[in-house]
């Protein structure tokens, strides 16, 4: 391994690092506040080292790491949500009972895996990063042993993410026995260059987007989404909502657009019709949702068919609005999550749209974060959710995808009802259930800062977004 | 850069209301009524700005926003554009002092929400960068959902959601028409802008150019709106508070006739042409059809809501009778409807505060009650028939004139609007103070403020209808630059463009 190997690898080392560090401070002295305090600022390093290391790149560390101005691009934003989310968990984790620091150790790794997906340009790659990711979310997702849901919810993620893993291996074993080749790179030369996919390709990348639209929950594969959004603690919903879904579309962005999909046309038609099918299945399923982590996860799941269109458009031009619309989506939904989990006791999580009712008459504040946040996600003007729709929108009506676009349309306009009612519930005239000052608990300091950054990124977002989609145009280019 | 500020005004005096609302309403109140009183007192020394040479501007504004897109901060005022705004910030005015009394919930939120309102409607007034006019359009929906939803009577859910979904659909539609219409012209010249003044002479096929058009018709109708998507109005209207109501009716449904004046035409002139006898059907249902509902009411305020759609109903038969004389009608309609609905919504309020009912059934013979508000009603029913003096009069003419040029059987069967919109304006007045009394105890009749109120709306409303050509002038430069694409093709009549409003309103005298 070469020095620039090294370097380029600063920001994937510090966060392997950070985990390794607070293990053995821990097995010294155990104090919530330290591991958290190394948590934060090993991802701020982190996040400042991608910088640093700009200069040298793009560089690839043949076969297994394309470290290039996508992936750190994909990287920064993860290590932005999970600042975010390590943020908001601090008084939420907090209240568990038992040992808590490991959460912190857990949710760096799953980081880690996160930010190799990125990278991953090669099979070998995505599938290490694939797991550790997911092995992380069992542990994250069944954090709270005291709760019923949660180990549900721990359980049923294992045994349907081991399942979706077997797929995705199966497809990439598929693949390589087809084509003798594990680069994403060459096996879109060896696509051109026979001219047609045989069975055993096809079959192959049939059973990979099953591995991929389990972890994306792309209808049909959507199911286990609801129950682990409600069994999982509320930040770690945040985190499989964005971080996982992140990681995992960058990814699938960087393996699609390499072996041009959206040229192939039995590619494009399957990819047409999952989209349709996942962005009205999220909706129709969220109409009727009265809890707000369920819907939540249905909204997520309408985002994926949203950002799987840009895959459609094909090209940089494409993937350049995708990583908007992601960024926006991402930002919104670490605040409607984050406003739960810091509303949420030891007692119980906050979570149904009762619970809230009047919340405005008692936490104006909270409740503002929160109407922002589902307006970005609903896409209203001045936050950045219209911008970011507007983008997908304006993309997709450039590379003539009317259908899809109409599609877009038509369940933006169902969601929007949903969001409306939760914050239609915010604004109740109601006195909040949440009526006696224990059963509604202070802020922490770290709570309320992330739901004020969110809030100002939003709104600074919906107004001047300009910079960065420069900086978007600018840089990521595949 | 002063349209900029008068936005920018309004949008800080709402935060600074809401912030101090949390202290003292009264004080949200005076800084909310403020913020509006500057921008009127602006607005009326843009009247005497001279126009800027070479531009058929009065004050144009632009700067760089997003400039991937090629979306600028493009704000312009022309005489069509001040005229409304003078009519949003009046009738903002009216809706503070009416929320005066009315709201006592949470008032710094509500003051809040109501100058948004007013910013929204104030930005799609002067945006002439189609993307920035979908941004505000889609602006003032946000906080008139709150104001449904939280000041509302006990239907206010329900109102509220079908309002936002419904203005949605027709915002969707028109967003995706703005973006077909961006990149056809993008395709053609290269250049990618969202500049109304530069999309105007895009070229189309004749399908294409119909498929954008029904997207920005869409928002269009369901916001003034045309009969079969009105499903929202009554809800919306009965449920909100009376000074969001005055809001909705009097600005909001502006918004819609405005789009239609200033972008249908010049953007798709032929399609415009060929949709133009089905846009005058639609009228002709809405005057009829409005009038009929509002007919069969009993609930006082759902009964001037439903003759909003009828009076709705003759801009868009005015703005498809493609000519001058519907145009200067449509343009007098617009501000003359504006104070007529809000005046008659403010007599149902002040009916309503005093005897806690609204249902016709309940009332009768208040004359001897109280005479004041029986003659101000009796005034703007007048008025909201057309009776000569009045600005509608000279609006439901000019417009009628209009469509008798274009189309002799649409014209006289519009006329019959005239007639139906008497019927049910007299019955209503009839029904409230005439008749058998029911009410027999002592009821306050206007306080000064009320009467003040009053007084102002009716001044506007008979110099509309006395004195209409320093209006017409202010529009004219407007109103031609709408219809010069239309002159080759349909108006011959018409000689060229240098017709003078002053020529067409001599006849009137």
């Amino acid at each position: 391994m070469s020095t620039i190997d090294f370097i380029s690898l600063i920001p994937v080392l510090i966060i392997a690092g950070a985990p390794l560090l607070i293990l053995i401070i821990i097995s010294i002295f155990r104090k919530y506040e330290v591991v958290y305090g190394i948590t934060l600022l090993s991802l701020i390093i982190s996040f400042i080292s991608i910088f640093v290391i700009l200069p040298d790149i793009p560089h690839n560390i043949v076969p297994l790491f394309t470290i290039d101005y996508f992936s750190l691009f994909f990287s920064g934003i993860i290590l932005i949500s999970a600042f975010f989310i390590v943020l908001l968990s601090y008084s939420y984790i907090k209240q568990v009972g038992g040992f808590k620091e490991e959460y912190y150790i857990i949710l760096l790794t799953g980081t880690l895996g996160a930010m190799l997906l990125t990278m991953a340009s090669d099979f070998i790659l995505f599938f290490l990063g694939f797991e550790i990711l997911s092995i992380s979310l069992y542990v994250m997702i069944s954090f709270q042993k005291a709760k019923k849901l949660s180990i549900e919810a721990g359980i049923k993620y294992l045994i349907l993410a081991s399942a979706s893993s077997a797929f995705l291996l199966f497809g990439m074993a598929l693949i390589y026995t087809q084509t003798g080749t594990m680069e994403f790179n060459t096996l879109a030369i060896y696509i051109k260059n026979t001219g047609f996919l045989s069975p055993l390709i096809i079959f192959g990348f049939g059973m990979m987007l099953v591995g991929i639209g389990f972890k994306l929950a792309l209808a049909p594969f959507h199911m286990w989404t609801p129950d682990v959004y409600q069994g999982s603690p509320t930040p770690v919903s945040a985190y499989i909502a964005t971080v996982s879904k992140g990681a995992l579309m960058a990814v699938f962005i960087r393996f699609f657009i390499s072996i041009q999909g959206a040229k192939n046309a039995s590619f494009f038609i399957v990819i047409t019709a999952i989209a349709i099918l996942t962005m009205f299945v999220g909706n129709f399923l969220a109409i009727r949702q009265q809890n707000i982590k369920r819907l939540l996860g249905y909204s997520s799941i309408t985002n994926m068919g949203f950002v799987l269109i840009i895959l459609l458009i094909g090209g940089s031009r494409g993937v350049q609005a995708g990583i908007f619309y992601l960024i926006t989506y991402f930002i919104a939904t670490i605040g409607a999550f984050g406003v739960l989990s810091v509303l949420s006791t030891r007692a119980e999580d906050i979570e149904k749209r009762s619970e809230i009712k009047g919340l405005y008459w008692k936490r104006p504040w909270l409740a503002g974060f929160f109407t922002l946040s589902l307006f970005s996600l609903a896409g209203l003007p001045l936050t950045m959710g219209f911008i970011g729709k507007f983008y997908v929108i304006f993309e997709g009506v450039k590379s003539g995808l009317f259908l899809l676009i109409f599609v877009m349309v038509v369940s933006s306009l169902i969601s929007l009802y949903y969001y409306l009612r939760v914050v239609g519930a915010l604004f109740a005239k109601q006195k909040p259930e949440l009526n006696s000052e224990a059963r509604l608990p202070a802020i922490s300091y770290s709570g309320g800062l992330a739901l004020t950054l969110i809030s100002a990124i939003i709104l600074f977002l919906g107004v001047f977004p300009g910079w960065l989609l420069e900086i978007i145009i600018k840089w990521i280019v595949l | 850069m002063i349209l900029f500020y008068c936005i920018i005004l309004l949008i800080a005096g709402a935060i600074v209301s809401w912030i101090a609302g949390k202290w003292s309403p009264g004080a949200a109140r005076i800084i909310s009524l403020l913020t509006v009183l500057t921008d009127l007192i602006a607005t009326v020394f843009f009247i005497f700005i001279p126009k800027e040479k070479g531009t058929p501007w009065l004050i144009n504004m632009k700067a760089e926003w997003i400039k991937v897109f090629g979306i600028n901060l493009n704000f312009s005022l022309d005489g069509l554009s001040l005229l409304l705004l003078l009519l949003t910030f009046f009738i903002g005015i009216i809706a503070i002092i009416i929320s005066w009394k009315e709201i006592k919930f949470r008032v710094g939120f509500y003051q809040f929400n109501l100058l948004l309102t007013l910013a929204g409607i104030t930005g799609v007034f002067l945006s002439m960068d189609l993307f920035l006019f979908y941004f505000f359009w889609e602006l003032m929906l946000i906080p008139m959902f709150f104001i449904i939803g939280i000041w509302g009577d006990k239907n206010r859910k329900k109102a509220a959601y079908k309002f936002f979904l419904f203005s949605q659909i027709g915002g969707l539609l028109m967003l995706i028409s703005i973006l077909s219409l961006y990149f056809i012209h993008g395709a053609q010249t290269g250049v990618y802008t969202f500049n109304f003044g530069q999309l105007t002479g895009t070229m189309m096929s004749p399908a294409t150019a119909y498929l954008i058009m029904s997207g920005f018709l869409a928002a269009f109708f369901v916001k003034l709106p045309v009969i079969p998507l009105h499903n929202w109005l009554p809800d919306a209207y009965v449920s909100a508070p009376f000074s969001g109501t005055i809001l909705l009716a009097a600005l909001l449904s502006k918004t819609a006739a405005y789009g239609l004046l200033r972008f249908i035409f010049p953007l798709f002139p032929d399609a415009a042409l060929s949709f133009a006898p089905i846009g005058m059907i639609l009228g002709i249902i809405g005057i009829l059809y409005g009038a009929k509902l509002a007919y069969a009411q009993t609930d006082l305020k759902r009964l001037v809501a439903y003759t909003s759609i009828s009076h709705m109903g003759f801009i868009v038969l005015g703005v498809f009778a493609l000519n001058h004389f519907a145009y200067q009608g449509v343009v007098i309609q617009m501000l003359a409807h504006g104070i007529t609905i809000a005046a008659l919504f403010i007599i149902v309020w002040s009916l309503n505060t005093r005897l806690k009912t609204r249902n016709l059934d309940s009332l009768g013979g208040l004359w001897s009650n109280v005479p004041i508000i029986g003659s101000m009603g009796l005034i703007f029913a007048m008025a909201s028939l057309g009776l000569p003096g009045m600005g509608n009069f000279i609006a439901e003419f000019l417009i009628l004139l209009g469509t008798f040029k274009a189309n002799v059987v649409m014209a006289s069967i519009a006329s019959v609007g005239l007639l139906a919109s008497a019927i049910y304006t007299l019955r209503m007045i009839q029904r409230i103070f005439f008749g058998k009394k029911q009410v027999e105890r002592k009821i306050d009749d206007l306080s000064i403020l009320e009467k003040s109120i009053f007084g102002a709306l009716i001044i506007v409303i008979l110099w509309l209808g006395l004195y209409p050509n320093p209006i017409l002038d202010i529009a004219s430069p407007a109103i031609n630059k709408s219809i010069i694409p239309l002159q080759s093709q349909s108006i011959n009549s018409v000689n060229g463009s240098g017709l003078s409003s002053n020529k067409n309103i001599y006849f009137l005298h």
